[in-house]
């Protein structure tokens, strides 16, 4: 983690929205870093700009002050080494499940190559999906649609994933198979990664660091270091440090709503 | 109740009782027999109530009467007046689709061309259509082409206004994928958008079909000297009831079978846009 230029740099970061009954401030001064690698999760109560960060990492939104870096230079425009993976899995209907990991490349280039096809079965079997590359979403759970928005977000091999409570649709096992999953893929190919979610055992069972926000106008209130050892499994849920944990960040978060 | 060998006797009565309610909801459910049953009693109650009551055919003619009425011309005849309408339906509703897309796709894009164009739309709708037929046909002639303009007009608001829906429609995170990805705009409308609207068109695609008939035959009416539309005005004009009846029910087969066609087509080449079926 010491290679020196960070791979995502908020600085003085604010946000204003204009709505129809006035401006809306989502973001005052968000100030922190993210070293490439690392797995960062995003705490904060609902409507406290956590998606509103992660959209200004994608290029999706420009900021109204500050600014926002990814490995050095400044987000003007959306990046190629990126990826996304929404709440929703948000799947086309219409096209396979092989064919719903390789749109990004169809919709970006207009074409399709059996080498891009070979990739995307590769990472099907990657996501845990090996033989289901004919299904339509409608038939697959949940779960296994969500595993194909991961899919689409690792084709192009970004170095970094933005993740939007990807995981808050699933019934609550799911949802713990879903992020040990998650930590594999990871693990085997370390990415930077900024999740966001709603739920404090998932950020501190997944994340090297947790960022808490504030309520509206969102800023980082609380930067926590998780010092679990990793690997990181069902057991995991069971150790004294990450009950330690959740209990601080628990407390935190219900004195900030009080 | 308390004798076990009588409770049995009776749950063996159940069961047989079971098996035949089984058996008639699901003859109840076999398609098309219970509309087809209501629909052969509705013909008999017609009949007997025309023959029982002694109503004159001018006022309403009996089934077996307007069967009788298809004798009256020719079969090259029918087809004749079949193709006209048939021809300017058709021709009506293709351009109508070729129009009302592009627009669907410049309302969703722009607010500002939404906002410029939209009223108008609504004006045009408003405009009733048999009112302006005939200006249409003075306008422009006697050809086909008054005909077909006619047709365009009563079909396209629903397609415009279902297809701008449709584009609508689309999830908004695809829409931020599509952006992220940097993908020319055209593909957001053509891999994206336009997929995700063709429930929509093709609910629109229902009832403009059957509209188009209609505009054919609204245009028939102000000036033509072919088709089911003149037949039926034709046939009037010389008091035969039962011949504009049966041209009637010709329109009625027409418009049921091009509704037919385009459900079919969804069904073929876009099975998933289909709602779930209830079980």
């Amino acid at each position: 983690m010491a290679s020196g230029v960070a791979a995502i740099r908020f600085s003085g970061v604010g946000q204003v929205f204009a709505t129809g009954a006035g401006t809306l401030e989502a973001l005052c001064g968000v100030e922190t870093s993210i070293a490439r690698h690392e797995f960062v999760a995003v705490l904060g109560p609902s409507g406290c700009g956590k998606s509103t960060l992660l959209r200004l990492v994608a290029g999706l939104l420009r900021p109204t002050r500050g600014a926002v870096e990814v490995f050095g230079l400044k987000v003007t425009e959306p990046r190629d080494d990126i990826g996304i993976v929404f709440q929703k899995p948000t799947l086309l209907p219409w096209a396979n499940v092989e064919d719903n990991i390789v749109f990004p490349l169809r919709h970006k280039m207009g074409r399709v190559g059996a080498q891009d096809r070979e990739r995307a079965r590769a990472l099907l079997a990657k996501v845990g999906l090996a033989g289901f590359e004919e299904r339509l979403p409608a038939e697959l759970s949940g779960g296994m649609q969500q595993r194909v928005g991961i899919g689409r977000a690792l084709l192009m091999n970004p170095d970094i994933l933005l993740m939007d409570e990807p995981f808050s649709a699933l019934d609550a096992l799911t949802r713990e198979d879903m992020g040990f999953e998650l930590l594999r893929i990871w693990e085997a190919q370390p990415k930077t990664v900024l999740f966001i979610t709603h739920s404090i055992s998932e950020a501190v069972l997944l994340a090297d660091r947790v960022l808490v926000m504030s309520e509206r106008p969102g800023r980082v209130i609380e930067d926590l270091a998780i010092e679990i050892d990793r690997p990181r499994g069902i057991d995991t849920s069971n150790e004294k440090m990450m009950h330690d944990y959740v209990g601080h960040l628990r407390s935190l978060l219900l004195k900030r709503a009080a | 109740m308390s004798d076990t060998s009588e409770a049995s006797s009776s749950s063996a009565q159940r069961e047989v009782e079971l098996t035949w309610r089984l058996a008639a909801r699901r003859a109840l459910h076999a398609p098309g027999l219970l509309p087809a049953t209501t629909f052969i009693l509705l013909l008999l109650v017609w009949e007997a109530s025309c023959r029982l009551f002694e109503i004159p055919t001018f006022v309403l003619p009996a089934p077996s009467r307007i069967l009788g009425g298809f004798d009256s011309i020719a079969v090259t005849r029918w087809v004749d007046h079949v193709w006209a309408t048939l021809r300017v339906a058709l021709i009506g509703y293709i351009a109508s689709i070729a129009i009302a897309l592009p627009i669907a796709v410049l309302l969703a894009r722009s607010e500002i061309m939404s906002r410029a164009i939209y009223p108008i739309l609504v004006v045009v709708q408003s405009t009733p259509v048999v009112a302006v037929a005939p200006i249409i046909i003075v306008a422009l002639g006697s050809g086909d082409l008054p005909r077909v303009v006619i047709t365009c007009l009563i079909t396209f608001f629903p397609l415009v206004v279902s297809t701008t829906t449709g584009l609508m429609a689309t999830p908004p995170e695809l829409i931020e994928l599509s952006r992220s990805l940097r993908a020319p705009v055209i593909r957001e409308i053509t891999q994206i958008r336009f997929p995700y609207a063709v429930p929509y068109i093709f609910s629109a695609l229902r009832i403009s079909v059957t509209l188009a008939v209609i505009g054919a035959v609204v245009a028939e009416f102000v000036a033509a000297e072919k088709g089911i539309g003149y037949f039926i005005q034709f046939s009037t004009s010389m008091f035969q009831v039962q011949q504009a009846w049966a041209g009637l029910v010709v329109l009625v087969l027409l418009s049921l079978i091009l509704f037919q066609i385009v459900t079919l087509a969804q069904r073929i080449w876009f099975p998933w846009s289909l709602p779930k079926e209830r079980t």
